[in-house]
């Protein structure tokens, strides 16, 4: 029992993924600088916020809004990512921790952060709040059927095993999906889920700072906003493993295995923050006809060429 | 908790220690990350676009931690330039009111500072520090983005 409380509260759970997301973050504003030659904050300024955010400021709950969902959804939020950051994580440490079918279960958790972000713009009471939240929700409707599929066809690529342990035990003896044309395939969906997942340029309607003034978290302040924060640092740090589990191999954490495993991790925040620095952002109705045509269309490909042995 | 019990002083003391670096922690993260938002009154936009400045690669103002929000419910420093007029009065009060405090107020041109070449218009509400307490003046019309990024950390040394 105390073993499995220190999996959630510390290692790999809550603790090391907030560590681990808030340094990402850091990297990922810093590679941001670069793109844009300069020469961008220290690399622990997520942390710096964090600790402002929940130390110094105030919380300001909104006169007319509903206080208890408006102040529990980033609570929520938070929750979710952990438990969904234990499941990821222990199978990829290599720990078979997981069951049969856990993946759909990490596919349910994944959303509760989207989808308590929306509740709590919409209990915030804002206008601005309930646009950017309604903008969420198209885009969740746009992700969710391919990220389903990908996962789906990722399924079956893996003999029709279910468990994460399982799927990369399935990578570790065979070749890795992405060695593949339709891993390839389904790892561009896949990335561009994360990418909407996630709220970053091109799909960051839903929070646009200059159209709608950070639209789903306009009325956030202080603590309540920081572990809304928290929760996406932390999401930055479980989506890219769960990329790396589903497509790359995993990683083995032994030797000289331990550096292929930060350069794989490396190489999809960067290609991230890549997109996210050379795209501009989308109407809602382009983002959804992206995920609803083009991206669904590539992932049907990828589902025949694989049936086919590709 | 024994030795507690034996000298108050050395719990005391140690409480007090514990106390100075908690309060320094998070002064020190207030500081490291500032985040503005920018209210221009009755401005001539000259100041607007030199705010504008101080966050382009040439200046970089992120490099301090500090970056451009949204919503003034995020933000810890409210940066106004332009002379402030009756209208913009009303305003101006509301959106320092909504922002969560530890608040900082810097005015920034000859406007925000004193009221500059409005001060005697009928119109005119009063310099800034007239409405709501202002902690940094940046005199200038416009002040130089140097002279806006020179205040700024005199006002984080200050802090």
């Amino acid at each position: 029992m105390g073993e499995h409380i220190l999996y959630f509260f510390i290692y790999p759970g809550f603790l090391f993924t907030a560590v681990v997301g808030g340094i990402i973050a850091g990297v990922d504003r810093k590679l941001t600088a670069a793109v844009q030659f300069r020469k961008g904050p220290p690399i622990l300024q997520p942390f710096y916020d964090f600790f402002k955010l929940l130390l110094v400021k105030e919380t300001i709950v909104p006169a007319n809004g509903s206080k208890i969902t408006f102040l529990l959804a980033p609570v929520f939020a938070l929750c979710g990512v952990s438990i969904a950051a234990v499941l990821i994580l222990m199978p990829l440490l290599g720990v078979n921790s997981g069951f049969e079918g856990d993946i759909i279960v990490i596919f349910y958790l994944l959303t509760i952060p989207s989808l308590t972000y929306i509740i709590g713009a919409m209990a915030s009471g804002n206008p601005l709040a309930s646009v950017g939240a309604s903008r969420e929700m198209k885009l969740i409707i746009g992700y969710e059927l391919t990220f389903l599929l990908v996962i789906a066809a990722i399924i079956y690529k893996s003999d029709l095993e279910t468990g994460l342990y399982e799927i990369l035990q399935a990578q570790q003896s065979g070749s890795s999906h992405i060695g593949s044309l339709s891993g390839v395939l389904l790892f561009i969906a896949g990335m561009f889920c994360v990418q909407a997942k996630l709220g970053l340029v091109p799909f960051d309607m839903g929070e646009a700072e200059t159209e709608i003034a950070e639209g789903a978290f306009i009325e956030y302040s202080g603590s309540a906003f920081a572990l809304i924060k928290l929760s996406k640092y932390m999401l930055f740090f479980i989506l890219p493993a769960l990329i790396i589990l589903l497509l790359m191999g995993g990683v083995q954490l032994s030797g000289i295995h331990i550096l292929w495993a930060i350069l794989k991790l490396v190489a999809v925040v960067l290609l991230i923050t890549l997109i996210r620095n050379t795209n501009p952002r989308l109407k809602i109705n382009q983002a959804m006809r992206f995920f609803f045509v083009w991206m669904n269309a590539l992932v049907v490909i990828a589902i025949v060429l694989s049936y086919f042995g590709y | 908790m024994d030795e507690c019990i034996g000298s108050n002083r050395h719990c005391a003391e140690l409480f007090w220690i514990l106390k100075i670096v908690a309060v320094g922690f998070k002064d020190f993260c207030f500081k490291k990350s500032l985040w503005l938002f920018h209210y221009g009154g009755a401005s001539c936009n000259n100041c607007d676009i030199e705010i504008l400045d101080c966050l382009t690669p040439r200046y970089d103002v992120e490099r301090f931690g500090m970056k451009l929000v949204g919503s003034p419910r995020h933000a810890d420093v409210l940066l106004v330039n332009g002379s402030i007029n009756q209208r913009d009065k009303d305003r101006l009060l509301e959106v320092y009111d909504q922002m969560s405090k530890p608040v900082k107020v810097v005015a920034i041109g000859a406007c925000g500072c004193t009221g500059g070449i409005f001060a005697e218009g009928n119109t005119f509400a009063g310099p800034v520090d007239k409405l709501i307490p202002v902690d940094a003046y940046i005199p200038g019309c416009p002040p130089k983005p140097e002279a806006i990024i020179a205040g700024i950390v005199k006002l984080i040394e200050t802090m």
